[in-house]
This record gives C-alpha cells, sequence and structure tokens, in this order.
C-alpha cells in the first residue's frame, strides 16, 4: 500500500470505558473494560473491507472512532488525514454512515422529506443533488418509495433508504454497521449488489462490519477479525481457513464398496456404501489429491465443499478463549 | 446562510410531523376547551370571592385561563416535546446517528422543538383561545403594539421552554431512562408555570420565588404582556437572560455529556 493511498489508519488505537458496577449498599466497584484493545491497520482509498467478530468484540466501538463520536483513549487514528474526534464536522462532509438496526430517516414523514434535509445538512449543490437522488432512487428502486412515510416501510426498503441517505453528498468512504441485518434473501441481495457497483463504479471506500459471512464472501476480498477488542486475522478471505486450520470435503463415489482409501494428507472421515468422505486441509490442492485418487481408485464421480467459514472464525473464537484460559491458570 | 436553511428544514419537518397526526390534534383541542370551561368557572368562583386576586379582574382572570389552554401544547407545559424524543434516543442508542451528523445538536433539537411548538400553536392552541373570545368576556387588547409584544414573548418563552426540557433530557445519558425526569418535569412545569393559578396570585415569599424561576417566562410572562400588566421590555429582559442562561448550561452539559458518556448499544 502506497502511503498516499492509505484512507483509514489505525496505530495502537484502544478504547477504554470505566464502569461502575453496585455491589452493596453504598458500595461501588469500579472495572475498566478495554472495548479496543491497541488496533492497528490501514485501509486504501477504494478497498472493500469485512470487519467481522461476534457480539460484543469491538466492531461498533471502532466505527463510532471513525466517525469520531467517541474519542480513543489511546493510539493514533486518522481518516482522510483528519482526526475524526477533534474535527468531526468537517469529517462528517467525506464519510457516510449506515447502522443497521438505527436509522437516520424522519420516522414521520415521507421518505424524500428527509433527503431534502439531507441537501441542506451537507449543503450538496442543487445539480448534484438532483443527480445523486435520480442515480440512487434508480440503483435502490426507491421510486415507488419516495413518498411513503418512513415508519410505513418495510425493513429492506428502509435500509436502502437509510444508504441512499448516506450516499447523497458523495461521502469517499462508507462505513456500514450489519447492513444486511434482519433482511429477507432478495433484500440482502439487492444491497450487496449495490453496494459492489458502489465499489467498483465509483471507487467509494467501504468498511463493512457484519454477522453474514456471506456478505464478506461475496463483497470483501479483504477481511479483518477482531475479538475482545483485539485484531486476530487481518488478510485475505482464503487465508482465514489456512489460519483458522479449516478443511475441506472431497466426496467420492467409487465403482464399488471398497476398503477406506488411503491418501494422506487427506484422511476417510465417512464411508456409505460406495461413497466415501475425505477430509483435506483446505489449502491443499483438490486437483493433485483427485488425480491420485483416480490413478488408484476405480472412480466415477466426485465433488468438493467448501468450508464453513461460519466454522473456521467459530474454531478461533475458541482458540482464543483457549489460550487464554491456560494463561490465566 | 447554509445552516440557516437546514435548521430552518428541520423546524419545517417538526411541524409536519405533529401536523401528520390529525386525531390526535382534534382530541388535544377537545381536551384543552373542556378543560378551558372548567378552569374558567372554577376561577370565576374564586374571583367572585376574592376580586382583583393576583392584580387581575374577572375578565382577565379568563383571558389567563384560555392563554393557558392556548400554550398549553405550544410549550409542551407538562412535556411531550422534543425532549421525549431525545430521551427515547438517548436511552435507545439512536443518539448515535445524531452525533455523527455535521450539524449541532442543540439547535437541531430546538429547530425541531420550535417547529412541533408553532404546529401546537395553529392546530391545537388557537381553536381553545377563539372559543373562549366567543364565549367569554376577555380582556384583550386592540392595539397592535401589545399584539406584536405579545408575540416576541412568546417566541421567547417557546425558547426558554425548550432549554429547560433539554436539560432534563439530557439527564437520561446518566439516568439511563427518562420516566422519573419526565414525571420531574410534568409536575414542575404545571405547578411552577402557572397552570393551575396565576403566579401573580401566589402569595408571600413563594410568589417572590416562583416568579423568579425560569418556569414564569412560560405562561405568565406571555400573558401580562399580552394585558399590559408588565411592560415588555422587562418581560424580554427576563425571559432573554433565562433563555441564554438555560441553553448555555444545555451546551455545557451536552459537551460533557457527549465526550464522556458511552453511547448504548453496542
Amino acid at each position: 500500500m502506497r502511503d498516499e493511498d492509505v484512507f483509514i489508519e489505525l496505530d495502537g488505537v484502544e478504547k477504554v470505558f470505566e464502569v461502575r458496577r453496585k455491589t452493596g449498599f453504598m458500595k461501588r466497584e469500579r472495572r475498566t473494560v478495554r472495548a479496543v484493545d491497541s488496533i492497528s491497520f490501514r485501509v486504501a482509498r477504494g478497498e472493500m473491507v469485512g470487519y467481522i467478530g461476534p457480539n460484543g468484540a469491538g466492531k461498533s466501538t471502532t466505527i463510532k472512532m471513525l466517525t469520531g463520536i467517541l474519542t480513543p483513549s489511546g493510539g493514533r487514528l486518522r481518516v482522510a488525514g483528519i482526526d475524526p474526534s477533534r474535527e468531526r464536522t468537517r469529517l462528517a462532509h467525506r464519510i457516510g454512515v449506515v447502522f443497521g438496526q438505527r436509522t437516520t430517516l424522519w420516522w414521520d414523514l415521507p421518505l424524500i422529506d428527509s433527503y431534502k434535509l439531507m441537501h441542506r445538512m451537507y449543503r450538496i449543490p442543487d445539480a448534484r443533488y438532483r443527480e445523486n437522488l435520480d442515480r440512487l432512487v434508480e440503483l435502490l428502486d426507491l421510486g415507488d418509495l419516495l413518498d411513503v412515510p418512513v415508519r410505513q416501510l418495510s425493513l429492506g426498503q428502509r435500509m436502502r433508504g437509510d444508504i441512499a441517505a448516506a450516499l447523497l453528498h458523495d461521502p469517499e468512504v462508507l462505513y456500514l454497521d450489519e447492513p444486511t441485518i434482519g433482511l429477507d434473501v432478495i433484500s440482502k441481495a439487492k444491497v450487496r449488489d449495490f453496494l459492489r457497483e458502489l465499489n467498483t463504479e465509483r471507487g467509494t471506500t467501504v468498511l463493512l462490519t457484519t454477522h453474514d459471512l456471506q456478505d464478506i464472501e461475496q463483497l470483501c476480498s479483504r477481511v479483518m477479525v477482531i475479538d475482545h477488542g483485539r485484531m486476530m486475522y487481518d488478510g485475505p478471505l482464503a487465508g482465514l481457513h489456512e489460519v483458522g486450520e479449516s478443511e475441506r470435503t472431497l466426496v467420492v463415489d467409487l465403482e464399488r464398496e471398497l476398503p477406506p482409501i488411503e491418501a494422506p494428507p487427506a484422511r476417510v472421515v465417512k464411508v456409505e456404501g460406495p461413497r466415501q468422505w475425505l477430509a483435506f486441509p483446505a489449502a491443499e490442492s483438490a486437483a493433485v489429491l483427485v488425480a491420485r485418487i483416480a490413478a488408484e481408485y476405480p472412480l466415477v464421480d466426485l465433488s468438493v465443499r467448501e468450508p464453513d467459514i461460519e466454522a473456521v472464525i467459530a474454531k478461533m473464537y475458541a482458540e482464543q478463549a483457549d489460550r487464554a484460559e491456560r494463561a490465566i491458570s | 446562510m447554509g445552516s440557516g436553511r437546514l435548521y430552518l428544514t428541520v423546524a419545517a419537518g417538526g411541524f409536519r410531523r405533529y401536523a401528520t397526526y390529525r386525531l390526535a390534534t382534534a382530541a388535544g383541542v377537545f381536551t384543552n376547551t373542556v378543560f378551558g370551561v372548567i378552569l374558567v368557572y372554577t376561577y370565576l368562583a374564586l374571583w367572585d370571592e376574592k376580586p382583583h386576586l393576583g392584580g387581575y379582574d374577572q375578565a382577565q382572570a379568563v383571558t389567563y385561563v384560555w392563554l393557558g389552554q392556548c400554550l398549553y401544547a405550544t410549550l409542551a407545559i407538562q412535556g411531550g416535546g422534543a425532549e421525549k424524543d431525545l430521551m427515547e434516543r438517548i436511552r435507545t442508542g439512536e443518539i448515535a446517528v445524531d452525533l455523527y451528523r455535521p450539524a449541532d445538536l442543540q439547535l437541531w433539537w430546538m429547530a425541531g422543538d420550535m417547529g412541533r411548538a408553532l404546529f401546537q400553536m395553529l392546530g391545537r392552541g388557537v381553536v381553545p383561545f377563539l372559543f373562549g373570545a366567543l364565549f367569554f368576556p376577555m380582556a384583550l387588547p386592540t392595539a397592535v403594539t401589545p399584539w406584536a409584544a405579545f408575540v416576541i414573548t412568546l417566541l421567547l418563552a417557546a425558547v426558554v421552554s425548550f432549554a429547560i426540557r433539554y436539560l432534563a433530557a439530557l439527564s437520561v445519558f446518566w439516568l439511563m431512562d427518562g420516566m422519573g425526569v419526565n414525571q420531574a418535569l410534568m409536575i414542575t412545569g404545571i405547578f411552577f408555570s402557572g397552570m393551575v393559578l396565576p403566579l401573580n396570585a401566589f402569595p408571600g415569599v413563594l410568589g417572590e420565588i416562583v416568579r423568579a424561576l425560569p418556569w414564569a417566562a412560560q405562561i405568565q410572562m406571555p400573558a401580562d404582556v399580552l394585558m399590559g400588566e408588565t411592560a415588555p421590555l422587562g418581560a424580554f429582559a427576563f425571559q432573554a437572560a433565562w433563555a441564554v442562561a438555560l441553553l448555555a448550561a444545555g451546551r455545557l452539559l451536552q459537551s460533557v455529556a457527549t465526550r464522556r458518556v458511552v453511547v448504548q448499544g453496542g
């Protein structure tokens, strides 16, 4: 990543909350919670990055620091060269934010009223506002919804409405916090198609937090995994499998029932008549393995099953927890 | 100039938002009219016993009642304006959305509340007032000047009213819930604004105190300005002083709240 391409930059960023808890009559216990614990990463202009982790991992806290509404307790954070918490308002003109579970839209008023408000709030020149609105209305299929009060919109419609509201001022980066949460399959597909186009056509940098791994699989070439406020993985999606030591499954149909196939490092995990299931490390080439089996066994048919990333991440979390426990005991 | 248009848009949104609830508005008009009638007869009985109570004659007492009914929803005397939404947004964490906007939080909410107040005045307040003027003898000025002064004093009253409720709403950043604050707002609002009895009629030291509190800026001041019972400039100064002090306090509390307190909800 060239220096001038860096758009988001975090260097050992921390966020510590102090929690007071009542432990008895007039007694209070003070406890500090490290929501984000020394996180560093860089995102280049035009990248589309997935930011994932379990509930309470620190994802939303990171996003809130990136928008400037929370001040980091330590470390250095820059977005477009700006310190967000110091110059929140100036930065706001250059970023767009969508919180999946919250809305920026005026609940009781027609959708178009919220857009007129954005027009004024971001001081968008009239011509550009109209152009952007027309484009977003078309791409997000909002034409019939503009005069409908927001409270009457379905969740999927409202989400599309919120995404449009976040993009009217042409932000350079879009933060999405759970943009597909609670949406049905069709709405999810619409949102994903739109985000892909936004990123490739307009070069908007996108940082996406999600629980839905399909969002990541379909949209992001890079993924960052965070847990307990710490970065556990940062790299391409494929690499996640290696780190998580995940396995792919090769299902082979033989001509007849045979003893379990011997083809290390693959191992047979299940036999059912002439069909056998072999597990092998996800990083290994399936082609080599298939060639070896085909040479030694009467092969009729085969299929390869990709590992479930959800399982990979769950395994990663479990290992982290294990290590933590061992460190304590 | 650009930001002026933004807050005008926000105010227009506040106006239109309340305008969408027609049934609630109609019910409010009915309630305020009925309450007005009840209070008028109560006051007339009281003023029969104690003529010139608080310096008002009977027509002025009647005028005070109908003005109170007119301003009851306009100034959200018992709460239920912008602060209700703000408390809810702080409680649920929705406030995060408001915070990242390139707009001033206090001005944003004040603009919305002004829009609401204007609608409540026109949609809900005017009808009971006209009803009163039609069926009861009232002490209304015929010259233009007192009415012009009345408009200014109303505007200042709306700002003071907002400033009190904004402070109350911000407390939810620490209390995490607005139930108790809302009740306190309601009781103090009804009592100290003079919704029950004109503050002029409060006796002794209690009277001195309530007339100096910010709530006096809400109904008592506009009523006295309209009926020529007080000098308009003095009333403006009293209201403006409280408006500035309370808005400044709100600004201070807002900066402490947004800097120190966790935005709820992950």
